[in-house]
């Protein structure tokens, strides 16, 4: 397919389903309408289990299974990516690398806000049920904020206090945990993840019920998750190396079969 | 003009569906794939918004639980939808590096080769 016919197949579909994405738009109710069904069911349920937050009751305990479904994916997706960046036969992991060492303004401003950024992280995770914020967000800051030791320091050293397998190993605890909490519930007599710890006072530290502990779970997962995802692609950056010094020894038989404009034979 | 929101997030996923197609580069079809994911999220946004609305957090004293607060159902499906576009992301760029290393290349037209 050349590219003109890319281009003029592209642009049927595309007005086709600009299109229908007109009339579809024209019947729907008008933006910003008062009328809000969901809403008027959800926020009730979240007030009767005393949690301030109305997203986290309805991502931790009136949609509880989905967000089960949720921490599943981001666990496969860090499994899968583990996978395909793993070192290749072909491949081996360099151990000396040449390294400059960082400018002292940057080791400063990293070992500045190291703190400040776990600081916030936990209190993302730990408020998640009060004010905007949970498990998923608090546990991307932790998980990004403590590759600040790598941008401040270097890569060897980053290694020493970062090792790679207890966060594989909490990651995976972590996604335990959060479906051994779904299956206490089943086991004091109530369902699948309901919400069957004391619900305390509407807007207290301790109120919700399960919807802390479920965040703080997924917070612990996400962040050890985000360690183990930067990790490979640093890796792959940084320490792999083919041995032959060319990729699989056939990069360039793709260059060799190339047409003038990049078209296909 | 009321709908104006709703098109906007047409907009963004057709124009991100529109860069891939013409994409040279598959770190570049990537972000595009992002950016029309970027299109969901306005579009669940402003299907839960209201006019004067506030943010469907309740504290007590400060604010009593109340409906008059946008929709935090969408709310909370735009967060599962920004996760699992993280994580597409994430592992589409690890294929990425891998046909790189496979072929040399991450120009998807070059990629006319099927190889075991």
């Amino acid at each position: 397919m050349t590219r003109t016919v890319r281009y003029v197949v592209f642009g049927l579909g595309a007005t086709g389903i600009g299109l229908l994405g007109v009339f579809a738009i024209l019947k729907i109710p008008a933006f910003g309408a008062s009328s809000h069904p969901y809403r008027d069911a959800s926020i009730p349920a979240a007030v009767k289990h005393a949690t301030s937050n109305v997203i986290s009751s309805i991502n931790f305990d009136q949609r509880g299974l989905d967000t089960l479904g949720e921490e599943s994916i981001f666990l496969a997706s860090v499994l899968v990516i583990s996978v395909i960046l793993r070192p290749a036969g072909h491949e081996t992991e360099r151990r000396e690398l040449s390294e400059g060492r960082p400018l002292d303004s940057t080791v400063l401003g990293g070992l500045v806000f190291l703190p400040i950024v776990l600081i916030i992280g936990l209190d993302v995770i730990t408020h998640g049920h009060l004010t905007p914020g949970g498990g998923f967000q608090g546990g991307v800051i932790l998980g990004t904020g403590i590759h600040l030791l790598y941008v401040a320091g270097t890569y060897r050293m980053f290694e020493k206090v970062r090792p790679v397998r207890p966060f594989e190993w909490t990651e995976a605890i972590a996604a335990g945990a959060f479906a051994c909490l779904g299956i206490s519930g089943v086991l004091v007599g109530a369902s699948f993840l309901a919400n069957v710890v004391p619900q305390g006072v509407f807007g207290d530290l301790f109120s919700a019920g399960t919807v802390p502990l479920l965040n703080g779970v997924v917070g612990v997962e996400v962040a050890s998750g985000v360690v183990v995802l930067i990790s490979k692609f640093l890796e792959q950056a940084l320490t792999v190396r083919s041995d032959s010094g060319n990729p699989q020894g056939n990069g360039h038989t793709s260059r060799e079969t190339k047409t003038p404009d990049g078209q296909h034979p | 003009m009321s709908h104006y929101a709703y098109f906007v997030a047409g907009w963004l996923i057709l124009i991100g569906a529109f860069g891939i197609m013409r994409s040279k580069n598959l770190i570049q079809s990537v972000v595009c794939l992002a950016v029309a994911q970027s299109g969901t999220y306005v579009l669940l946004l402003s299907i839960g918004y209201q006019w004067g609305g506030a943010p469907p957090l309740f504290g007590e004293p400060a604010t009593k639980p109340n409906l008059h607060v946008v929709d935090p159902l969408v709310q909370a499906m735009t967060l599962t939808d920004i996760v699992v576009s993280a994580t597409v992301t994430s592992m589409l760029l690890a294929i990425a590096i891998q046909i790189h290393k496979r072929h040399g290349t991450i120009n998807p037209d070059e990629l006319n080769a099927i190889r075991g």
